[in-house]
């Protein structure tokens, strides 16, 4: 990348770095706050987790350039592109926190749980001091995979309109110029991979202290 | 003589009366089950696998419910379930001590809920590590996964003494160690529980173990109390079951000294 180039887009690239996060935020920040819940539900109601499971996992299987198409003709959402592309980043990000936060939580050694109501923990103590603290690495772990994912596909959001670094991306596209392709899928990547340390960071701190170091 | 339909002084410690307990599908767990265990004694409840011993005891906490027959405690029936096993200390065979917390908040947990300070709660921990024969300086602050088998079953122990319980429900508590932890933590618990004067429980498939600690022994069988004795009586009983029991346990023993002939 020659250096007139980034002067003529290095602003724009700024903004669209920005709009990228934004949207990447506040879809993982719903989905975080859906998906952890239902995952702590499920784990008390275990008959509804294949269902649930199921349905999220749908979810993720439906193209995401479609899934934008499908919520466009929507009547409050389509009115701003932003909001249809949270709400569809928000659907994505929801099966692995939501399979992690189950998966980590279902994984504890029974006598553990046992123990933690036999000494007469409550239900509210003994999700917090002992579940939770358990499940951390599992349900980092699933947050860490759900933020990967939704930062690539909000490159895609660009063609509803939501803006984000996908806009350089198609517009490049469109114009045969890659390197207005590279201006939108060198930050995405780095974006991506900077997330994907830090919350790799988080996991590894809040993994269980064993002999192995490892817990199944 | 004036008679007192509810509470007493002399209620016993712990009380269970006519506790039976059946699983979903009808099988018969406990049947009518009645036993009155008096304060600061030791009674182990022995029997073979599926005799219904683990059953029994889970009944005090609730952690199984029965399916009829009450189960008193100091006379009353506890309605609340969390204060009613806050009363009860917990020791079972595999520890379960959480390995995220280190040993002194192990032992601290019950503490911890019920909001007493930092300081008190590090002190008490220290206290009973002291107790248990385990150094609070080396110990305090390392991770289950860092100890001995042995180690983690004291630390197991005073966890359960924690929040000083009128009742000790111990399950099966050496059974995962060897022949010589397991004495020595037989020798540690009669020690301490001459200091600690707390009603105990104690499951166990291991006759010596139940008459080294315990003042009386409940046999179970297929859910039934076939015998309860005092300790001295129960080597000298010609109770059927009870010669059975013992006899099969001892088998090495008496074999060892070439009394019997192997077959």
């Amino acid at each position: 990348m020659s250096s007139p180039f980034l002067s003529q887009y290095g602003s724009e690239i700024g903004t669209l770095t920005l709009e990228h996060l934004w949207l990447t935020g506040a879809a993982m920040l719903s989905a975080t706050v859906i998906a952890i819940p239902a995952g702590i539900w499920l784990t008390r109601s275990p008959r509804w987790a294949k269902p649930v499971i199921g349905m999220t996992n749908v979810l993720q299987t439906i193209p995401s350039l479609a899934m934008f198409g499908f919520l466009l003709p929507l009547p409050w959402l389509g009115e701003r592109a932003a909001r249809i592309a949270i709400i569809a980043l928000t659907a994505y990000a929801l099966l692995p926190i939501l399979r992690n936060t189950y998966a980590g939580i279902r994984g504890i050694d029974p006598t553990l749980i046992e123990v933690a109501k036999a000494i007469g923990l409550t239900d509210v103590q003994r999700l917090f001091k002992i579940e939770l603290p358990l499940a951390a690495s599992f349900i980092f772990a699933g947050l860490r995979t759900a933020t990967v994912t939704c930062i690539g596909i909000a490159t895609i959001a660009a063609a509803v309109g939501a803006g984000g670094l996908g806009e350089l991306i198609f517009r490049g596209v469109a114009s045969v110029d890659n390197r207005l392709v590279l201006a939108g899928a060198v930050p995405a990547a780095l974006l991506a991979l900077l997330a994907d340390a830090a919350l790799g960071l988080l996991e590894r701190r809040f993994k269980v202290p064993t002999p192995e170091s490892a817990r199944v | 003589m004036v008679s007192c339909p509810t509470v007493d002084a002399m209620s016993p410690a712990l009380e269970f009366r006519d506790v039976s307990v059946a699983t979903a599908s009808g099988r018969q767990l406990l049947h009518e089950v009645s036993l009155a265990i008096e304060e600061s004694t030791v009674t182990a409840i022995i029997g073979r696998s599926g005799s219904g011993k683990t059953t029994l005891l889970r009944t005090a906490n609730r952690m199984v419910e029965p399916t009829s027959g009450d189960v008193l405690v100091a006379g009353e029936a506890e309605q609340d379930v969390v204060a009613l096993r806050r009363k009860m200390g917990y020791v079972i065979q595999e520890t379960g001590l959480f390995p995220h917390f280190t040993i002194e908040r192990n032992v601290g947990i019950l503490l911890e809920v019920e909001g007493r300070s930092q300081s008190q709660r590090s002190n008490r921990a220290r206290e009973l590590l002291q107790l248990v024969g385990l150094d609070p300086a080396t110990f305090a602050h390392r991770y289950p996964h860092q100890l001995s088998g042995g180690q983690r079953q004291r630390v197991g122990l005073a966890r359960a003494l924690a929040a000083e319980p009128k009742i000790l429900l111990m399950d099966e508590p050496f059974g995962a160690l060897d022949p010589l932890t397991r004495a020595e933590m037989q020798d540690m618990l009669r020690e301490l529980l001459h200091r600690v004067r707390t009603t105990v429980l104690l499951v166990t498939h291991d006759l010596d173990e139940a008459l080294y600690l315990a003042h009386h022994i409940v046999l179970l069988s297929e859910g039934k109390v076939i015998a309860n004795v005092a300790r001295d009586e129960f080597l000298r009983s010609a109770d059927p079951d009870i010669v059975d029991y013992a006899r099969a346990f001892h088998r090495g023993e008496s074999n060892a000294r070439g009394k019997v002939s192997a077959v």
